[in-house]
């Protein structure tokens, strides 16, 4: 393109987008069997449970969550999500916002589904780890909405490449969370299975798991809330959902409107980040901490 | 309440097993990249610092070489560093062996594929860890069942077993409670569980009781010690803590910088230390409580036989000055004194018989394998000097009072100029400081040459090891 000076003239200009590009272009048509069937899945799951969350009267699911956040946390818990809730419902944002709940409870449901999984792994295997790590930099670092270019390529518009780029961009501090939890498992305790003539499986599943499972709940939460983030980005997309809301405003430069869709996103990540939360604190290994900082 | 010391030495003499539980050779762990080599270097006679300084390993262990007895307590004592951490978990394959085997009731495990290895991991050792190694999120009961757990005992059964190895560990009404709601002790004590319920006949224990203050330290040890007299276990014991492998061990293996230095009961390694290190370690104990009479005893002056007459005890008397002669009855078996009042009244009176006036009057017997701190009440009421039995009731010496008394008199004298050491007033096991770990403590000055008295050669002269004891402590144990 244009000629540099000096040392940068001895520097080979390197066509790294071209390439990405060709091969993005390459498996879109060679994979697009592959491709249309995730996008069919992903449309299976988050149709469903838009609709579950839609078709009763606002007022039931609100009362539910409260009475799930009371349950958690104490009625002043449940008390603040019902009030947060009731309001979203009177700006009057409920489809969207539940339509975003639904695409950030299957983005994230997917990105556990991988990241849990990988994190046992690189926890396991040190080699793995060394590979894992540069890509889980690479998919935390990278700007959020470079990931919606290729998710258009792949799935063209709407909720599906909205999905799938969150759940990349929101699956790596569930696997580093996960491999952190499993390597914190005290080494004696690890020692006393194997001692004991457990397996290695059976370490992993009744003494490893179990006392990972506090940061393995940080992890979830973590990606619960990097999922609602970048939903709203994918309303680029027209991933629908307070996204939509957000994009709309914004292009219309509609000042009240994206105050409104902003606090139903801060309203919705405050109760699902205090939620999820408290499931974490009410894990045995969580009580077991508790209990040993208290003596 | 305090059950008084089973000196574990003592117990084991009689009726063992030639049969070893546990049988390690030539068992070497060197940790690097050319450790084969390092391994070949060793084998070839190289020190550990020397020629392996060229080579990127750790040797952790070097040439051990022993065999752990059934039902023996084998104490594998050294400061940290010194490779028995890595030595045990050898035993039950944790780590692999660079070179060497070690079997486990004959059966070399170092050549067992994974699943075999932990079958026999289930069924035949279990070991207790240093900082307890609970499952923080399940119940002491689970925590106690954990290894019936792992060998798909049903459940009812586990927890029946579980209860039970609660019970002998004294925790049976804490069994769900987590195991942070315990204190350290206790902690230890589920650990201990565990390791019983598992129904293994050999325990390994690494540094089990070292996380412990002292006297909860004590009190463990105590309930290891009653336990194993009703058990029998196969125990191997890790400790950097001479007291308690004193307390606990029938055999001490010392270990430094990976070798085991020298085998023996606490005694001989007390008595007759195979180096400098090893007479450096020892420096600190309460010797009062190792050395036994037979390592202090003298030969006694005046000895009878039964059928030789009140004459020849009369004679006897006069040319070794004493006051009583010890007599002796078939197959020297000890019967008693004859006093030189005795003795020259049934001369007067011309009694031929020395049956007449043998007394047990005048004189205390202990037993030869008592310690030395239990010898100075029956010294101090005995008239003469205290007759020293072997297990067949035969006289084997005497301990006079000034034997003790120069023993107690030459502590002074040794070590002039160190204040009292804090540790010794507190008896064994009470030292919350690894012995031979204080760089201000004098090597007492001696000398290894001299055998130590033993019991059939009952030598003259006291042991100089005994010249250095540290300030004896008389209270405290019931005699």
């Amino acid at each position: 393109m244009n000629t540099a000076e000096g040392l940068d003239g001895m520097l080979p200009y390197v066509r790294i987008g071209e390439a990405f590009e060709a091969g993005v272009e390459w498996s879109t048509e060679r994979l697009s069997p592959v491709f249309d069937g995730i996008a069919t899945g992903v449309e299976s799951l988050v149709g469903p449970l838009v609709d579950l969350l839609t078709a009763p009267p606002a007022i039931v699911v609100v009362l539910l969550i409260a009475g799930l956040g009371w349950w958690l946390r104490g009625w002043k818990f449940g008390l603040g999500a019902a009030l947060g809730l009731a309001l979203v419902a009177g700006m009057p944002f409920w489809e969207e916002t539940m339509s975003t709940l639904a695409l950030v409870l299957v983005a994230s449901a997917l990105a556990l589904l991988l990241a849990v999984p990988l994190g046992i792994l690189i926890a396991e295997n040190p080699r793995a780890s060394a590979l894992a790590r540069p890509v889980l930099d690479l998919m935390q670092t990278m700007p959020a909405f470079v990931y919606l270019i290729p998710a258009i390529f792949y799935f063209g518009v709407g909720a599906v490449p909205g999905v799938l780029a969150t759940v990349v961009f929101s699956m790596p501090p569930g696997v580093r969370l996960t491999e952190l939890g499993l390597r914190q498992v005290d080494r004696e305790v690890i020692e006393a299975g194997q001692a004991f003539g457990a397996s290695p499986w059976m370490i992993l599943l009744r003494t490893k798991l179990p006392l990972a499972l506090p940061a393995i709940m940080t992890g979830v939460n973590q990606v619960i809330m990097l999922a609602l983030s970048m939903v709203v980005i994918a309303g680029m997309v027209g991933a629908g959902g307070l996204g939509d809301v957000i994009m709309t405003a914004l292009a219309r430069v509609q000042v009240g409107a994206g105050f409104e869709g902003g606090i139903a996103v801060v309203i919705l990540a405050v109760v699902l980040d205090r939620l999820t939360d408290s499931i974490g604190a009410r894990t045995a290994a969580a009580k077991a901490q508790r209990a040993m900082q208290q003596a | 309440m305090r059950t008084s010391l089973k000196w574990s030495s003592y117990r084991v003499s009689v009726g063992m097993e030639i049969v070893s539980a546990l049988r390690v050779k030539s068992l070497y762990k060197i940790y690097g990249n050319r450790a084969d080599k390092a391994v070949e270097l060793l084998r070839d006679g190289a020190d550990r610092d020397e020629k392996l300084a060229d080579l990127p390993v750790t040797a952790a262990v070097v040439d051990a070489n022993f065999e752990v007895r059934r039902g023996e307590i084998f104490v594998v004592m050294g400061l940290s560093g010194s490779g028995k951490s890595t030595l045990i978990r050898m035993l039950n394959g944790l780590l692999t062996p660079s070179y060497g085997t070690v079997e486990v009731d004959g059966v070399d495990i170092t050549t067992l594929r994974p699943s075999a290895l932990r079958k026999l991991r289930r069924e035949k050792i279990s070991m207790v860890f240093q900082h307890f190694a609970l499952l923080p999120h399940r119940s002491v009961l689970d925590n106690a069942g954990y290894a019936l757990e792992v060998a798909g005992v049903p459940r009812a059964e586990r927890r029946e077993r579980a209860h039970e190895a609660l019970r002998m560990v004294g925790l049976d009404g804490w069994a769900d409670k987590l195991p942070q709601e315990l204190s350290g002790g206790m902690r230890q004590r589920v650990g201990l569980a565990r390791a019983l319920a598992a129904g293994t006949d050999i325990m390994l224990m690494d540094e089990a009781f070292s996380a412990l203050d002292p006297l909860i330290r004590r009190e463990v040890q105590d309930q290891l010690l009653e336990l194993q007299a009703d058990l029998g276990k196969t125990i191997v014991f890790i400790t950097h803590d001479l007291n308690e492998a004193m307390r606990l061990g029938d055999r001490i293996a010392v270990m430094r910088d990976g070798r085991i230095v020298q085998i023996g009961t606490a005694e001989q390694i007390l008595t007759d230390p195979s180096n400098d290190y090893v007479a450096q370690f020892v420096a600190d104990v309460d010797r009062t409580r190792i050395l036994t009479a037979s390592s202090v005893m003298e030969r006694p002056l005046g000895v009878v036989d039964v059928n030789s007459g009140p004459r020849v005890a009369a004679r006897v008397l006069r040319e070794t000055q004493t006051s009583a002669v010890y007599v002796t009855g078939r197959d020297k078996r000890f019967l008693g004194t004859v006093t030189a009042d005795a003795a020259t009244g049934a001369v007067r009176d011309g009694r031929q018989n020395l049956q007449e006036i043998v007394s047990t009057d005048h004189v205390r017997t202990v037993a030869d394998d008592t310690p030395v701190a239990d010898i100075f009440a029956p010294c101090a009421e005995s008239p003469h000097p205290v007759a020293v039995v072997d297990a067949d009731g035969r006289l084997a010496g005497v301990i006079p009072r000034v034997t003790l008394l120069s023993a107690l008199g030459s502590v002074g004298t040794e070590v002039t100029g160190e204040p009292t050491r804090p540790e010794a007033a507190g008896g064994p096991g009470a030292g919350p400081a690894p012995a031979g770990t204080d760089g201000t403590t004098t090597p007492a000055a001696r000398t290894p040459d001299p055998a130590p008295a033993v019991a059939d050669t009952a030598t003259p002269e006291v042991p100089a090891q005994v010249m250095a004891d540290p300030p004896l402590r008389l209270e405290g144990e019931p005699a």
